[in-house]
């Protein structure tokens, strides 16, 4: 609520300074200050520069700009300012300040006014406190960051007024942050600078530790070096840290996305024992799916892009659902009880699917566009979170939580769960096993069809998608135990952080090995995963 | 020992294979090189060349159904081992070319010194010698093989479990080979071969000699099959596929059965890849392809695993299908056909081609197992 | 508490052949074996009976080694710790054992299933260069005749009869030549004729060896006519002559409820 109010006050002060800044009177009290420019030697235009700028309005920023590019001319005859440009053997003259036509002018009526590099630097040195002064808290921000990477003392007087005058609390931050900077480099006093290094190591971050880093190797042994120093250690720690979170976020990414893939591949495997080679292809029939729906969207309703995801997830559950018990009913059924020759039925059922999507959709990548809410980032501390990744992780738990309340809760998936348990008694009991067993088949195929939709965000959609998840999958469910979705959900968090940790050290793919031999070891201790289902029935 | 071990296997099936299989690798390298190329019965290099590439990959598919087929571990890793022997070769014929490479570095690989490496990796050490090499083309794999199985197959990791993780085996090796601080050539792999044993490996008559070679490590391959199926540790083999926990309950132990087996066969497929390379000119990561290992598994599946002439006939017809068909306008429907086999020979065909044949052959007398040739009870070796 | 009870039940187990003290065995919290003890002396023949559930197979599982249990204790011949060896090694020590569901190796011939089983070196070089000696052939074709299959010899197990490969199994429990069998449930699934043969059969080897039979079947328990240990619960209920069994109030209230 408060800060609704702050943000309030500021929108009313920029629409005032807006609108300050469009009055004519206004212009007509700066058209001295501009016609200043005017007199003659550089002393007196920089003076008349340091003028300008000391207003502090932005409205003589264009005149300042004019003045650099050598656009600026005086009028003899009254000794007026002009932004001036060639026309018919003459000159067009207009209004620095407004743009306003203000006739023409021969040739000879005009005097170009010189500038040179001490002049220009004025000309740079005003503009950067002007642009700091703007009315867009955008622009300022911008700016105190450039004045903070710059930190030249000579600007501490403009930073101090800057300060002065922000209403922003986190461009006034920047300032602070910059000014200390600025006043390391300055020759103030070593107090003064210690100040400032606690300042500087309170905000924290790279930049400050770049700063710090090259204000620690400058400065004589002293309080200031030994200041530095002790900031520069506890920044570093501090990074450390953010650094953790950043690969623990990276992770819990992974995890998601491994999750997506997994889930699915954790219902066909726990409950019926077949190992689903094509679920990979599964997660790229969803995938395709969503870019068939973004083709149909853009050529026919531009205006329902936003939503193109939203319309292709329940289509690619039911498009992979369906393909995924055609397979069940055409091939995995006759195979129940031969996990081995299962395994290489659906091996090849994914070849046959990947060939077919390459013959149909061609083998490059397609374009999958991402919906305006799923593109961009925001940061979070120091750690910079993209929307679609963070999408991704909520999507994951979301689909994930369904999946257990299905199961959990309604018949059938009480009825599957018997399935799991024991499918002989299952059956005596008026289960419809091959019913329940067609149906998990679609499930499970259904929501690798909707981990398609999410992953072709942040993947390649080529019919080679489903390929570089196939394993990782698999990896994911015999690590969690098979059977147990928890340990599904476990599992892929665990391999996915595991996996980025390592990433920093080793490297992305020594990483992933690491990983996988890790995991190969693992099974060698727990042959049934970390969450198995124990008990004689199990073993028979 | 070995000598009786592998002379009480000779029956005359056995013989008649190994005779047809060193009569054609003979044959066809006197056809290349005795006939004029316009000749009906000239064979031309690229097809020798060809026809070797399927005789390693017969091999290797012995390799697989000697594992699969006896002793029901389904191995979705061979070409690990199979590529780690090709690798091994490839280094020694990497050596050979000593400075005669682009850069024309004395010591050093081409990649290596595209890479800017200053000195030969230790690894790289003894690749210059062929004995050196050989010996690891069965190493390697051998001990890759028994680490991986000593952990595997002592804590019980079985079935759909154990395919996955030999996947994952290959998969990481895949991974690892990409990369060129490896020390192998990374995504390139190593090629350009010159020479093999002084011979120039572009010859015919090195060609012709690589095919005789492939064709006498397929046949002593399958005489080494033929005798470990005959023997008493061959029926523990297919008494293990058939009942594990019945085989430990009158006290066998299981895994030192495995691990034998195992090893054994990873070492075949090194032999398979070490021919390999030579012939076809390059070894590459692609090698450790989880496709490729399961390429493997459907030429025994389509020939009919449990046998072992299965797997040879089954990698001839499949790579012949394959060669036939990609080299055509199919091209494009040949992974449709491929995905197909899979499909229908485990649906159809579960047996394979020579095992429903041989069913069909004997099941008249005593519906006997088609990889029991030897009498039951070998009463007639008892009497000497 | 195990190391008082040790050289206790050691000294105790020094003369049986087989010992179960306070054996205790469970599955995610469900106790298949709660406190289980059992002395079968040498030479002894015994019968498990006891309803689905009462742990009857968890106790063959534990003492041939495919479970290892939470506490207790499992000697063989006086000395061995069952509870530190797998089931290979506890095979090759005399215990045999036959499952409920007969298991055979299918896709062997009858000689086959035998041969396997006859006791010798199971080391895989072993077997590797392993040659058929006479003597391996007169003690296979002794079983048959036992088993009553030396007709079927050449037959593939896969096509035997159920009771057929019921023989079988026990025939290769004979061959591994074990001290102690282990038999589970062998009248099941049999003719009443394949029945009674089945335990003339067991009787003869119980002359030699001790065996354990667990058995739902009363008659084929009365046609054994020996000791008698009924099981509830994952442990003992009552132990003695299958008349004085079938007469402990405890024994009618869990078979026959009140």
């Amino acid at each position: 609520m408060v800060d609704m109010i702050q943000r309030f006050k500021a929108l009313l002060a920029i629409l005032a300074l807006v609108l300050v800044a469009a009055m004519p009177a206004r212009a007509d009290d700066l058209k001295p200050l501009v016609d200043g420019l005017g007199k003659n030697g550089y002393a007196a235009l920089r003076e008349a520069i340091g003028a300008l700028a000391a207003t502090g309005d932005p409205a003589v920023a264009p005149v300042l700009q004019a003045l650099g590019a050598g656009d600026l001319y005086v009028r003899k005859s009254d000794r007026a300012v002009f932004a001036a440009t060639k026309a018919d053997g003459g000159f067009a003259l207009k209004d620095p300040l407004t743009g306003a036509d203000a006739g023409t002018a021969g040739s000879r009526d005009v005097e170009k006014i010189r500038v040179n590099n001490a002049v220009r630097e004025a000309v740079t040195s005003a503009l950067g406190s002007l642009t700091l002064m703007s009315a867009d808290p955008a622009k300022r921000r911008a700016a105190a960051a450039d004045v903070f990477r710059n930190s030249d003392p000579a600007q501490i007087p403009l930073i101090d007024q800057a300060i002065s005058k922000e209403t922003d609390a986190g461009i006034a931050t920047t300032l602070q942050m910059a000014r200390a900077a600025a006043v390391l480099k300055s020759d103030a006093p070593d107090a003064e600078k210690v100040a400032a290094i606690a300042a500087l190591q309170a905000k924290g971050g790279r930049d400050v530790l770049a700063q710090l880093t090259a204000i620690e190797a400058s400065a004589p042994d002293g309080a200031v070096k030994a200041a530095a120093q002790t900031a520069i250690t506890s920044i570093q720690g501090t990074l450390k840290l953010w650094d953790g979170a950043q690969n623990i976020l990276y992770g819990i990414s992974l995890g998601s996305v491994l999750l997506l893939a997994a889930i699915g591949l954790a219902i066909t495997f726990g409950v019926m024992g077949v190992i689903n080679m094509a679920h990979g292809e599964m997660v790229m029939i969803g995938a395709y799916t969503t870019f068939v729906v973004q083709e149909l969207i853009r050529n026919n309703m531009p205006w329902l892009f936003d939503w193109s995801l939203a319309i292709s997830l329940p289509l690619a559950f039911l498009v992979a659902g369906l393909v995924g018990v055609l397979i069940e009913r055409m091939v995995i059924r006759y195979l129940y009880g031969r996990p081995l020759e299962t395994l290489l039925a659906t091996w090849g059922v994914s070849l046959i699917l990947q060939q077919a999507v390459r013959t149909w959709f061609g083998p490059n990548n397609r374009e999958v566009g991402n919906p305006s809410w799923m593109s961009g980032a925001f940061e979070l501390g120091n750690l910079t979170i993209t929307y679609n990744r963070m999408w991704i992780v909520v999507f994951a738990l979301v689909v994930f939580a369904t999946l257990m309340l299905v199961l959990k809760r309604t018949p059938f998936g009480l009825q599957t769960r018997a399935v799991t348990q024991n499918r002989p008694m299952a059956s005596s009991m008026g289960i419809r096993t091959p019913w329940v067993d067609a149906l998990t088949f679609g499930l499970g195929s259904g929501i690798a069809g909707i981990a398609g939709v999410a992953l072709s965000q942040i993947d390649n959609v080529s019919p080679n998608l489903g390929q570089g998840y196939i394993i990782d999958s698999f990896m994911v469910v015999v690590f969690g135990g098979v059977g147990n979705l928890w340990g599904t959900l476990v599992g892929a968090f665990t391999l996915g952080i595991a996996n980025k940790f390592l990433e920093p050290y080793a490297g992305a793919v020594l990483g992933k090995i690491l990983v996988l031999v890790f995991i190969i070891l693992f099974i060698q201790k727990r042959p049934r995963g970390l969450f198995a289902l124990k008990g004689r029935a199990v073993e028979a | 020992m070995v000598t009786n071990f592998l002379l009480r296997a000779l029956d005359r099936r056995t013989a008649i294979v190994l005779i047809a299989i060193l009569g054609v690798g003979i044959l066809l390298p006197v056809l290349n090189l005795a006939t004029d190329p316009s000749s009906p019965f000239h064979v031309p290099t690229y097809v020798l060349t060809l026809l070797g590439k399927y005789l390693t990959y017969a091999l290797l598919a012995l390799a697989v159904d000697l594992v699969w087929g006896f002793c029901g571990i389904l191995s979705l890793g061979h070409a690990a081992f199979f590529a780690l022997g090709g690798y091994a070769m490839g280094m020694y014929l990497m050596r050979q070319i000593g400075d005669r490479g682009t850069y024309g570095n004395p010591l050093l690989p081409d990649f290596m010194v595209f890479l800017n490496w200053k000195e030969l990796p230790w690894f790289w050490t003894g690749f210059d010698h062929f004995w050196f090499a050989a010996i690891l083309v069965l190493l390697v794999p051998g001990i890759l093989a028994f680490v991986f199985g000593w952990f595997a197959f002592r804590s019980r990791v079985t079935g759909v479990y154990l395919s996955i993780i030999t996947q994952a085996m290959t998969y990481a090796l895949l991974l690892a080979f990409f990369r060129n601080d490896m020390g192998f050539g990374g995504n390139n792999g190593l090629t350009d071969f010159k020479e093999i044993l002084g011979f120039d490996i572009q010859a015919d008559t090195t060609r012709g000699a690589l095919f005789f070679a492939s064709a006498l490590a397929l046949a002593a391959g399958f005489w080494i099959c033929r005798a470990v199926i005959a023997s008493k540790f061959g029926k523990v083999l297919v008494a293990v596929r058939d009942a594990e926990s019945r085989t430990r309950f009158i006290g066998y132990r299981v895994e030192g059965y495995k691990l034998l087996v195992w090893t054994l066969s990873a070492m075949m497929a090194g032999v398979a890849g070490a021919l390999y390379v030579p012939q076809i000119g390059i070894i590459n990561p692609g090698e450790f392809a989880p496709a490729n290992s399961i390429e493997a598994v459907i030429w025994v599946a389509v020939g009919g695993r449990g046998t072992l002439i299965g797997p040879i006939v089954g990698a001839l017809l499949v790579s012949f299908g394959k060669t036939w068909f990609t080299s055509g306008m199919l091209a494009e429907y040949w992974l449709f056909v491929l995905g197909g086999l899979f499909v229908l020979v485990t649906l159809f065909l579960p047996k394979g081609v020579v095992g429903t044949f041989l069913a069909r052959d004997r099941k008249k007398p005593a519906e006997k197992p088609i990889e029991d040739v030897v009498a039951p009870g070998a009463v007639g070796q008892a009497a000497e | 508490m195990t190391s008082t009870i040790e050289p206790v039940a050691h000294a105790k187990a020094k003369d049986s052949l087989l010992y179960l003290d306070g054996v205790s065995v469970s599955f995610d919290g469900f106790k298949a074996l709660r406190g289980l003890s059992l002395v079968i002396e040498p030479g002894e023949m015994r019968a498990i009976i006891g309803p689905n559930g009462a742990g009857k197979t968890t106790m063959m599982d534990v003492i041939t080694g495919k479970t290892k249990p939470d506490s207790g204790d499992v000697y063989f011949a006086g000395d061995t710790d069952l509870t530190r060896l797998d089931e290979a090694a506890i095979a090759s020590l005399g215990i045999g054992r036959k499952f409920q569901k007969p298991t055979v190796f299918e896709s062997h011939t009858v000689w086959d299933n035998i041969d396997l089983a006859l006791a010798g070196d199971r080391k895989p070089f072993a077997t590797l260069f392993h040659r058929t000696s006479q003597a391996e052939i007169a003690r296979v074709e002794e079983i048959l005749d036992t088993i009553r299959l030396t007709d079927k010899r050449d037959w593939l197990a896969a096509n035997l009869s159920h009771g057929q490969k019921q023989w079988l199994e026990i025939g290769m429990l004979l061959a591994q030549e074990p001290k102690l069998l282990l038999v589970d449930e062998p009248a099941a699934g049999m003719t009443d004729a394949e029945t009674a043969e089945t335990a003339i059969l067991l009787q003869e080897i119980a002359r030699t060896k001790s065996v354990v039979v667990v058995e739902h079947d009363m008659t084929f328990v009365r046609d054994l006519g020996v000791k008698v240990t009924v099981l509830h619960e994952g442990s003992v209920l009552s132990e003695g002559s299958l008349d004085a069994a079938s007469a402990d109030p405890k024994v009618i209230e869990v078979y026959l409820g009140r």
